[in-house]
């Protein structure tokens, strides 16, 4: 896949799994830019919440918060924020919430919170925002983010986000009836949970990435499916909607100054 | 009734040293200008309350004026990390801050049960989450019901909050619109309250019935400030300076440049200069 970046081909990936039919609360950063690819190429109908109280928003550029004025212009309606949160996530009308995290472990809990002490941290992260919620409430969760040593990790400092615990029945032992992780796509692979033991393992490689390059960026032994296989490459509409997209972003993001 | 005045007269009649004070926006009409002026007045050991305490709090925390800080999210949205808020709590600088820290879900229930005059706010959260293991203020109540455990968070009352509206009538009525966030809750749950808004009007007879508007009898203060949200936005008037919060990530990253941005640009400036800086923004006069 000559020509096409990593990020790039985590974006698209991370894409193709949303559907016209969805509702999706969609964090800032990579998921942003996956839902809104989504809804421009194959899912036109996908409704996009944010956290500010925008439902169903269309937005032309990427937003830098997620409470930009663009995501109002374009919603079907703009709700305050503890109606959001009610409302509309807690009273359980999500079926996706697609996040991003800082540190990650291969049961889906996410760590955004602090690295080091909690009390005495090495580096204050921002927290979880909506996350911790959205984790619990949204019918399930797609994870999509860079890999690295530093963010996939056997161990997190903190649980900000409560994925599968220490994994198997985790979820329904605490109460959840939500599915929780089911699906994760980083810039070398897309990864699904073990249908028992709940540990994302490797569905597919992306173009060109080997095994050996998926464990280098990963803290824990990695476990490939026995069925691996190959993401499809991105095809020229995907590439060029991206691309287009993600121009119209960084010239409305240099400011009008 | 509000009381229609001059911003610093608002700052100097309503936050006191020692306050529980919210300056509230959710993303949206931040209310910078109000800030900027209790920065200017010297206000100490202020307890801030803010779902997201972004780049205004990074300055006030960075100026030695909050004991603690209560919130969601500490980020520059879009951006990373608050530099000053980080200096401070990993190394105590300009002074150690408290934290308590909350979800959004929390936060949002908490400032609702404050506006309801609710002591408490109960939600299904938390379910997983360590920071109910690192904040004593995280409890949980039984259904008495449905025997449902539930998450329990004290409401948040500030002795006052700010925020900025697009625009009030002569009679102190405000109207909110756009991202509405949790301005309502911020002023409703607040022993005092004091909006900043782009203009005084005649009336609202031209504002939809179900529109967002804050009576003027529950409303302390009334402060034209054009602009007073820069650089975020108010809705229909000025667009989102994007390109300062990126900026800010540079400004805040040294103590000293810190320093010296402040006194350029908030210790030596007043009310009146926020208009000429949503000048290019400006989508409506």
């Amino acid at each position: 896949m000559s020509g096409v970046h990593p990020d790039e081909m985590m974006t698209i990936a991370a894409s193709r799994v949303l559907n016209s039919d969805d509702v999706c609360f969609v964090g800032i950063g990579a998921p942003s830019a996956a839902c809104n690819l989504a809804r421009l190429t194959h899912a036109p109908d996908i409704t996009l919440i944010y956290e500010s109280g925008t439902i169903g928003t269309a937005p032309d550029v990427l937003p830098l918060s997620i409470g930009d004025g663009e995501l109002c212009d374009t919603a079907v309606t703009t709700v305050s924020v503890p109606e959001m949160f009610r409302y509309w996530l807690q009273g359980g009308r999500v079926s996706i919430g697609f996040l991003g995290a800082a540190q990650l472990d291969k049961f889906g809990n996410i760590n955004t919170t602090v690295i080091g002490d909690y009390h005495k941290p090495k580096t204050r992260l921002p927290g979880g925002g909506g996350a911790p919620e959205i984790a619990t409430s949204c019918g399930e969760i797609f994870i999509t983010m860079k890999q690295s040593r530093r963010g996939l990790v056997e161990k997190i400092d903190f649980v900000t986000t409560f994925g599968h615990g220490v994994g198997g029945p985790a979820r329904e032992n605490m109460g959840l009836k939500t599915k929780g992780p089911t699906l994760m796509v980083t810039d070398l692979a897309v990864w699904k949970p073990d249908p028992e033991t709940k540990e994302f393992t490797v569905e597919t490689l992306h173009p060109g990435v080997t095994r050996e390059a998926v464990q280098e960026t990963c803290g824990w032994p990695v476990k490939f499916s026995d069925g691996l296989a190959v993401t499809p490459e991105p095809t020229e509409l995907e590439l060029t909607t991206l691309r287009d997209l993600q121009a119209r972003t960084k010239a409305a993001h240099a400011g009008a100054a | 009734m509000a009381k229609i005045q001059p911003l610093g007269d608002a700052v100097a009649e309503n936050l006191r040293d020692g306050d529980f004070a919210a300056f509230e926006g959710f993303t949206h009409l931040i209310p910078h200008a109000a800030a900027h002026e209790a920065i200017r007045q010297g206000r100490r050991d202020l307890t801030l309350v803010r779902m997201t305490p972004d780049i205004v709090y990074d300055q006030m925390v960075g100026m030695g004026m909050a004991k603690k800080l209560v919130f969601s999210y500490v980020g520059n949205p879009g951006v990373g990390l608050l530099r000053r808020v980080r200096d401070a709590i990993e190394n105590g600088w300009p002074n150690s801050l408290e934290i308590e820290e909350h979800s959004h879900a929390a936060m949002a229930n908490a400032y609702e049960a404050g506006a309801a005059g609710q002591p408490i706010a109960v939600f299904r959260g938390y379910v997983g989450a360590e920071l109910a293991e690192v904040n004593a203020n995280i409890k949980s109540v039984t259904c008495p019901f449905t025997g449902e455990k539930l998450a329990a968070v004290r409401s948040v009352r500030p002795d006052v909050s700010f925020v900025h509206a697009q625009k009030a009538n002569k009679k102190g009525d405000v109207l909110i619109e756009g991202i509405i966030g949790i301005q309502k809750e911020a002023v409703l749950a607040a022993g005092r309250a004091v909006v900043t808004v782009e203009e005084i009007v005649d009336n609202f007879d031209d504002v939809h019935p179900n529109a967002c508007v804050l009576p003027s009898w529950a409303v302390t203060a009334v402060c034209v400030v054009p602009g007073g949200a820069h650089p975020s936005y108010t809705h229909g008037y000025y667009g989102r300076d994007n390109a300062s919060y990126v900026a800010w990530d540079e400004i805040s990253a040294d103590r000293d440049r810190f320093k010296a941005w402040m006194l350029e640009n908030v210790l030596d400036a007043s009310p009146d200069d926020y208009a000429d800086r949503v000048k290019s923004f400006r989508s409506a006069p």
